[in-house]
């Protein structure tokens, strides 16, 4: 052999599939598979093939439980990312996929590498991307590692999003100090296809060619997907090298040349080369075509000299893509890649035994049956034990609440985002309907009236207080921000954030939490298409609050509607739905208390889908002006950001006991509409009027002046980043 | 008019910019960096975008590229050249305008819709705004902040060449600059982006009137 490394029995014997992350267990099975023991390459393509981020070994089983189909559906789980229709031979294509650990590790390429990635997953089906999301958790602003992280994802976001031309449209953040050191990065990207151009990762047809196309392959990212499935520790600073690195640039290029290669009907699969790089891509395809695959290692296109099979196997290296195409027909592919500046290469065939053979310069360096590696994995259902509940807390009134009030509005997690949203390009493409910044983001189908309106969301604090109902409502909090836009929602995506599943009480919110999200999805008629795992998120102190975080989409038949719906001075207020004691997992509570209570919390999904579409019909026939879902912090929070967001005054009066103004009860939502509506489960409130902020309750009186107001909430981010770290 | 629409690998706002072409009654084609001649062409439009990902310093690469010397020729002969956002940097790397764009002071991309002022209504490309009007234009750049030396200030002051400025300086701009033109007046380049104007519904309709003008170039 050419290369130096370790040999069967040196792994045997000193146990280095360990250093993989593979169990004594998990290494019996692939000496099973494989009827002896597997040499270097062999088992670094098992280890991440069967890491979490690759085969959802601790997940699969909660997965399952998603409902997948409905009417809309044109491609569920499985694939890049899922598909949905939306009408005119048109479909939606989108997934929300995790970068936390790499983010953590190195924050600008790990975000921007996360954009780029999630990208890459849309184009491959053939889809035109027309917008990006994410979904951002950090520790507190108070720590100089915080803002660096902050600052460095931000601009990983941007940077990548910004250079490649897609408009960042919507996203969401929360701060808190579970999150310390562990920064949670979800990117969700949305693209538009015509269903007669939808592709598959797939290889058939023996003898057909295998083409390599982009980057060329260097060490970077070699066990990404491994290092993406540990326990973050002191010494993940040394994982540094697990980090890809992003090129806009050639993602650019490469995304155009994909988009032409799809209409070459001579493709006959494409997938991008994402986490676990060649190993994954070609043993899947090989996979989903019930093919065996050939390549020679020698052929790829590599930035230099001496990279082995294991490394150019396991490597990471960003913007590249693998395509399956006819035999004979590969010479017009490579004329496509060449006008395109970008390196290609055919680099294997597909055959009709059913093994990986991997050779370089003729050795064979892996010989691996191709079912058992991607559907043989491991699937482990560990123990789990619910949590003790907590006594719950049902007042807050002899509290300082105008203190709780004023620390709310000026905590980044609450306060105007401009900080963040103007670092990211949100109109490239001319499109963009919506402003982003509020809620979620409408993006106008090209030379339609139609629009797709997209949202992310999480509620971690309600998910740790009440595991089941919780994650039922991470799904209703997003579905009420699509409702907020006058789109009817359609499917969603979801990326599950959770510490080490080996803990049987972290196990137990992921496997409550996923149960809760499944009824949702039933409830409110958005089936999950595509979704990723994210496990293992912990820092020295311990695991970030379970963090299932949701994507969803939604179809606007006609966008025209929106040029007249705007908030003017003078509109009326109304409150739908019940201002009740919902405190566990509130801001209130956080402020105060510092801790999560962990009580039942409550939520009825057959109100909240009849409310949500009854809103919704109203909003686009033009009978109120806005819809804005209450959330964190509760009624008066949300009057403070409308406010500040539309420079003009609230004068509200609200017949409540005056602590329920921070109450985070389900289905609540303010509306802007005329005075003397009648909205069903509403009351009018008051007005948006005058230059104060000005809330009263039966005991409770809160005037402030506008621009005080709104100093806080614009000030709650930069005041934190004014800091010279 | 018929537009050639320049697409460098990198450009992003070239679909953007060709369908305002479009919408405003002109022809326009795409044309690839490697050509090198625009004779068939009555006029030339540079898109944003990150040319060669702006790796080296934004419109550097773009300046050395084969079409380079094509437009420059088109310009000398007084046909009209508009450089948006990463097309303005480029025209100011190969000469046409004078003056550099430079880091944001903030170090940050800004992206956002900013208000603008008209404040010379007597060039081509600006001719149906009223003088000293405000528009709201989108702009989004990390390197947008306009540079240039006392000297060449006085210049474009003497000459009337500054076309556009900020209301509310996003970037540091030198007094304020947005757009300028060359002295000639056929040659224009700003940061912001008109071409995402063009309609209420997206949040501004007041770029629209650009494209109207130079569509109506040829019968000035």
């Amino acid at each position: 052999m050419r290369f130096i490394e370790p040999t069967a029995q040196d792994i045997k014997e000193q146990k280095l599939y360990k250093e993989m992350g593979l169990t004594d267990t998990e290494y019996q099975k692939v000496i099973d598979i494989l009827s002896r023991e597997p040499n270097y390459t062999e088992l670094g393509i098992f280890s991440v093939m069967w890491s979490e981020h690759c085969s959802y070994k601790h997940s699969k089983t909660f997965l399952k439980q998603f409902p997948t189909t409905g009417e809309h559906v044109l491609m569920g789980p499985g694939e890049g990312a899922g598909v949905v229709d939306i009408g005119d031979n048109q479909a939606v294509v989108f997934k929300v996929e995790s970068h936390n650990h790499p983010s953590a590790v190195e924050p600008y390429q790990g975000a921007a590498t996360g954009v780029g990635g999630i990208i890459r997953d849309i184009v491959s089906i053939g889809a035109r991307p027309i917008g990006l999301l994410n979904s951002l958790r950090f520790g507190e602003l108070t720590t100089a590692n915080n803002r660096r992280l902050l600052r460095g994802v931000v601009s990983g976001i941007g940077g990548y999003g910004n250079c490649i031309g897609i408009p960042t449209v919507s996203g969401e953040v929360e701060f808190d100090s579970s999150y310390d050191g562990n920064p949670l990065v979800n990117a969700m990207c949305v693209g538009i296809i015509e269903h007669d151009k939808i592709q598959k990762g797939t290889a058939q047809g023996t003898g057909n060619k295998v083409i390599y196309v982009g980057l060329k392959t260097g060490r970077d990212g070699i066990h990404g997907a491994t290092f993406a499935s540990e326990e973050l520790s002191e010494e993940s600073d040394a994982k540094r090298p697990s980090v890809q690195i992003g090129d806009p640039f050639t993602g650019k290029k490469l995304m155009e040349a994909t988009l032409e290669a799809i209409d070459m009907p001579e493709l006959v699969g494409i997938q991008d080369m994402g986490a676990a790089g060649l190993t994954s891509s070609s043993s899947e395809m090989a996979a989903k075509g019930n093919s065996g695959m050939t390549l020679y290692l020698d052929k790829v296109p590599v930035r230099e000299e001496g990279i082995s099979p294991y490394e150019m196997m396991l490597s990471e290296t960003q913007e590249r893509m693998l395509l399956v195409v006819e035999n004979g027909s590969e010479d017009k592919f490579l004329e496509l890649f060449d006008a395109k500046e970008l390196d290609s290469a055919v680099i294997g065939e597909v055959t009709d035994n059913d093994r990986l053979l991997l050779y370089f310069e003729n050795e064979l360096y892996a010989d691996i049956p191709v079912m058992p590696l991607s559907e043989e994995a491991p699937e482990y259902i560990l123990e789990e034990q619910e949590a003790d509940k907590d006594e719950a807390r049902e007042d807050y009134s002899n509290e300082d609440l105008e203190n709780v009030f004023i620390q709310l509005i000026s905590h980044p997690t609450h306060g105007d985002k401009s900080f963040i949203f103007d670092q990211y390009d949100s109109q490239v493409g001319a499109n963009t309907v919506k402003e982003s910044g509020f809620g979620s983001g409408v993006t106008r189908v090209e030379g339609t009236d139609k629009a797709i309106s997209m949202a992310i969301d999480g509620k971690s604090r309600y998910v740790y207080a009440d595991p089941y109902n919780g994650g039922k409502e991470v799904v209703a909090q997003t579905f009420r921000s699509i409702i907020a836009t006058g789109a009817t929602p359609l499917a969603m995506t979801d990326c599950l954030n959770y510490g080490s599943p080996e803990n049987p009480i972290i196990y137990n919110q992921l496997s409550e939490s996923t149960k809760g999200m499944a009824e949702a999805c039933l409830a409110l008629s958005t089936p999950v298409v595509s979704g990723n795992v994210s496990l293992y998120n912990e820092n020295r102190e311990g695991s970030i609050l379970p963090t299932p975080v949701v994507g969803m989409v939604g179809l606007i038949d006609d966008v025209n509607f929106m040029k007249s719906s705007k908030v003017s001075e003078g509109d009326a207020l109304y409150l739908v739905g019940e201002l009740t004691p919902s405190f566990s997992g509130s801001q209130i509570e956080k402020i105060l208390e510092n801790r999560i209570r962990k009580t039942v919390r409550n939520i009825d999904l057959e109100l909240e889908y009849k409310r949500g579409i009854s809103l919704q019909r109203k909003l686009v026939n033009g009978e109120i002006n806005k819809i804005s879902p209450l959330g964190r912090g509760g009624l008066i929070t949300k009057l403070a950001q409308l406010a500040g967001y539309f420079n003009l005054g609230i004068d509200v009066n609200v017949d409540v006991r005056k602590d329920l103004l921070f109450s985070e009860g389900a289905s609540n939502y303010l509306v802007v509409a005329e005075s003397g509506m009648d909205i069903e489960d509403a009351v009018e409130i008051g007005k948006l009027s005058g230059d104060k902020f000005s809330v009263k309750t039966k005991d409770f009186e809160l005037i402030q002046s506008l621009i005080e107001i709104k100093a806080h909430w614009e000030g709650a981010i930069p005041s934190c980043m004014n800091y010279v770290d | 008019m018929k537009f050639a629409v320049i697409r460098f690998p990198g450009s992003n706002c070239d679909r953007d910019l060709y369908n305002a072409a479009i919408k405003s009654g002109a022809e326009a084609d795409y044309v690839d960096y490697r050509e090198t001649s625009l004779d068939n062409y009555d006029g030339v439009l540079i898109p944003g975008g990150f040319s060669f990902g702006d790796y080296l310093r934004s419109g550097a690469m773009a300046s050395v590229a084969p079409v380079t010397a094509a437009i420059k020729k088109l310009a000398d002969e007084g046909r009209p050249v508009l450089g948006i956002c990463n097309g303005f940097q480029i025209l100011t790397e190969i000469g046409l305008l004078p003056g550099a764009l430079i880091h944001n002071d903030s170090h940050t991309f800004i992206s956002r819709n900013e208000s603008l002022k008209i404040v010379n209504n007597q060039t081509a490309f600006t001719d149906q705004y009223e003088h000293n009007e405000n528009v709201i234009f989108p702009i989004a750049h990390g390197e947008g902040h306009y540079y240039c030396s006392d000297e060449t200030y006085e210049i474009l002051v003497k000459n009337n060449q500054i076309v556009l400025t900020y209301n509310n300086n996003p970037n540091g701009s030198r007094n304020d600059i947005a757009g300028i033109v060359n002295e000639a007046g056929n040659v224009c380049g700003m940061m912001p982006h008109p071409e995402r104007a063009l309609e209420t519904l997206l949040g501004s309709e007041d770029g629209y009137r650009i494209f109207d003008s130079i569509a109506k170039w040829g019968d000035k």
